[in-house]
């Protein structure tokens, strides 16, 4: 065990998986001596040369295309979008390419050893190029695989996963907590599930769920909540896509009550899916509407981001209301 | 049908584009001197001092803006160091009225038109007076009535836009252009190449202006592309292209000049690689040191192109040591002063937040803001830059 952030996290994954198999790559924008502008891939050219690790041209098609090209050779690239706002370039590369391989071609040719690192999400300051949280987007694609990290150990084991995994993975990483979550994180080589939620906490009288950066936000309504003698269940997702629907229903039986909370936009957030899925599995279990706190139906905002933001007062209200319905 | 008129060969033959060197224009020398056989450009006093009280600006909003950012006043900042020549030179061969569609390094070309530094400061500190609402990070500024679009992070998305803007111009035949800013990164960009074939194709009156300042971020431009700079692909394009030492004032001016002729009278697109470099860090988040060595940034400090205007200017006895002085002196006061009256501005008003997302705020939209308004008022403390916006008119909304 070593105490990490989660960008030293993220970095030692990605040297695990260099050291133990020549076939990973890494790659984008700044990536190479640098580092990376967050510094997740520092060390890694030095250690791997240059020939693995690189800076690319500035062109984030390119950097898809050209990883959906080495992924169907055999190699195992892992990508980064330097911000998770620029992964829009490469939509086309990622959601007509990368999730279809596979299936336009009978499985004659697929790119599984594909990750795309992104760092995601608000709070930084960044105003609406540096905040967004895209994963609803990509959630409508079959295909894809989509995972978001909440802490250091877990993007260590959730990174591997992802690479290791036989799918194309995208994986979203909560750039607020880069350097402010910190913990202890195994040495080895070890993965974590992917699809599968994890519940952090057991309760009785409300489910709350998240991911990423959102996990903080809820431990510290949750604890609101508690003082006042509700009992949460709180779950991580930890896979947007494909989701863990098992686990949250057999959670919301117990609970009768969910609440959802994610940082992109209401409508058409992945929130909604979550809900429409329970409220078909868990009807007559409900107790009270399954609730979503989410960011507003607008653009991210700079100055006023804190107030746009799905923040533990309001995840905090959102249990409340639940439970008093 | 082919549209190649190529002659035939009867072997292979390849060619990897080594023979298109492009050469570089210059006027001026560093010691303010004309190169010999340069011939001296016609621009009048005026336009000279115009332009150097620009550069000179610049040059002092940057380094008061670096220095305020360190000082937390500010949370972020993009100086346009070693680049102001290539920025301000180059505006200042168009019409005030032709549009500027800029990357983000390009306030310069702001200053020439008369944005006032209290306009900049409304932007830098995001309050009730930016024109953008304080929506975006600082530097991101723009101004409908200099004909300066509102700049967007997204790199490269702009060139394609310009191409569409200019070609709007030359349907309503008034004579004017546009000019698209962006570095030599930006460049690598899907966008780029878009937008110049698009130009070429319809005969599109746009000045594609490359800044190459050799990094973009901390990837230098030999890890950016193989070829020789960015003019090249002018020629895959069928368009004029032009390489410009962008240190150097009148070359700058000059051959956007010319661009601009060929633009507006032609119909012809042109790019420009104006070739600098980026003597500051890319941004206040950025620490060069980890990418380029000191000796690298002092051989270009050598090449100052404000110092090189300057002295030129003096050569011409346009200039003094006074006057000098005096803009120095006047500027950083003056840059001071807006700061501190725009950081005590209050944000903007809460509805900012909701506004602008389409002409009216849709229902399910104002919905969502009256439960904001609700949740604030129940938690004033929490939000204190909205708290006493959120008082008033809507009606409670209540926990449900
Ligand atoms: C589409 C997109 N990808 C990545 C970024 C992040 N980014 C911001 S500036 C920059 C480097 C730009 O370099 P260049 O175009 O050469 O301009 P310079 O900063 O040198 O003036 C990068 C990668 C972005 N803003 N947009």
């Amino acid at each position: 065990m070593t105490q990490m952030n989660m960008l030293q996290a993220i970095n030692n994954a990605l040297d695990t998986a260099m050291a133990a198999d020549e076939r990973v790559l890494c790659f984008g924008e700044d990536v190479g001596i640098f580092g990376g502008v967050f510094r997740a891939t520092s060390n890694l050219q030095q250690k791997y040369g240059k020939a693995r690790c690189f800076n690319t041209p500035l062109v984030e098609q390119g950097i898809i295309g050209f990883a959906n090209g080495l992924a169907a050779q055999g190699s195992v690239p892992v990508a980064e979008i330097q911000f998770a706002d620029y992964i829009f370039p490469a939509f086309d590369q990622i959601v007509n390419e990368s999730a279809k391989f596979r299936y336009r071609s009978g499985n004659l040719f697929n790119v599984g050893g594909l990750t795309i690192r992104a760092p995601y999400g608000g709070g930084i300051a960044g105003g609406l190029y540096h905040s967004q949280s895209p994963e609803a987007y990509f959630a409508h694609t079959p295909g894809l695989k989509i995972v978001v990290p909440r802490n250091p150990h877990q993007a260590k084991g959730l990174l591997l996963a992802a690479i290791h995994d036989k799918n194309p993975t995208l994986f979203f990483e909560p750039k607020r907590l880069y350097r402010a979550s910190v913990g202890d994180v195994p040495d080895e080589d070890y993965q974590l599930p992917l699809g599968e939620a994890e519940v952090l906490k057991e309760g009785t009288d409300v489910t709350v769920l998240g991911w990423g950066a959102q996990m903080e936000v809820i431990e510290h309504a949750v604890e609101m909540a508690e003082k006042e003698g509700i009992s949460c269940e709180v779950i991580d997702l930890r896979t947007i896509l494909p989701w863990d629907v098992e686990t949250v229903a057999n959670s919301v039986f117990k609970t009768g009550r969910l609440v959802v909370t994610h940082e992109a936009p209401l409508t058409g957030g992945f929130a909604g899916e979550i809900a429409a899925t329970i409220q078909e599995r868990c009807f007559l279990y409900l107790e009270s509407p399954i609730a979503r706190v989410t960011g507003m139906d607008t653009p991210f905002p700079l100055v006023l981001e804190k107030e746009h933001l799905p923040n533990h007062l309001k995840v905090y209200e959102a249990i409340r209301s639940s439970v008093e319905f | 049908m082919t549209t190649t008129k190529a002659k035939v060969a009867y072997s292979p033959v390849f060619t990897d584009g080594a023979e298109f060197r492009i050469p570089t224009f210059k006027l001026l020398k560093q010691d303010g001197s004309l190169y010999k056989g340069a011939k001296a450009p016609d621009i009048s006093k005026e336009k000279a001092l115009r332009i150097y009280r620009a550069m000179v600006t610049t040059r002092i909003l940057d380094e008061r803006m670096l220095a305020a950012q360190r000082q937390g006043r500010l949370s972020f900042y993009m100086q346009c160091t070693g680049e102001e020549a290539a920025v301000i030179g180059s505006t200042a061969a168009l019409d005030d009225a032709d549009m500027i569609m800029a990357q983000y390094r390009e306030q310069g070309s702001l200053v020439y038109r008369g944005f006032t530094i209290d306009e900049f400061m409304n932007q830098l500190f995001g309050n009730e007076l930016d024109y953008g609402k304080g929506r975006q990070m600082p530097v991101h500024y723009g101004s409908a009535e200099l004909n300066y679009m509102t700049i967007s992070s997204p790199l490269a998305t702009q060139i394609p836009q310009a191409t569409g803007y200019a070609y709007g111009q030359k349907l309503r035949g008034e004579g004017h252009c546009t000019i698209t800013y962006f570095g030599e990164g930006a460049a690598s960009e899907g966008d780029f190449h878009a937008a110049l074939n698009m130009a070429a194709v319809h005969r599109v009156p746009v000045i594609f202006l490359c800044r190459n300042n050799g990094y973009a971020i901390s990837t230098p431009a030999a890890e950016q592309f193989a070829a020789d700079g960015v003019a090249p692909r002018a020629y895959g394009y069928k368009m004029d292209v032009i390489r410009v030492d962008g240190n150097d004032i009148l070359a700058m001016h000059e051959a956007t000049k010319a661009a601009r002729s060929l633009a507006v009278e032609h119909n012809r697109p042109v790019l420009i690689e104006a070739m600098s470099y980026r003597l500051a860090a890319h941004s206040s988040s950025d620490d060069p040191s980890g990418y380029r060595s000191k000796d690298e940034e002092a051989v270009w400090r050598e090449k100052d192109p404000i110092l090189r205007m300057r002295l030129w200017l003096e050569s011409k006895k346009w200039w003094t040591e006074d006057d000098e002085k005096k803009l120095q002196e006047n500027m950083r006061r003056e840059v001071l002063e807006t700061m501190k009256r725009a950081q005590k501005r209050p944000p903007p008003a809460l509805d900012t937040l909701v506004s602008d997302v389409y002409d009216e705020v849709p229902p399910a939209l104002a919905e969502q803001f009256d439960k904001l308004k609700a949740h604030i008022r129940r938690h004033p403390d929490a939000y204190p830059k909205s708290a006493e916006h959120a008082k008033g008119t809507a009606k409670e909304g209540g926990l449900k």
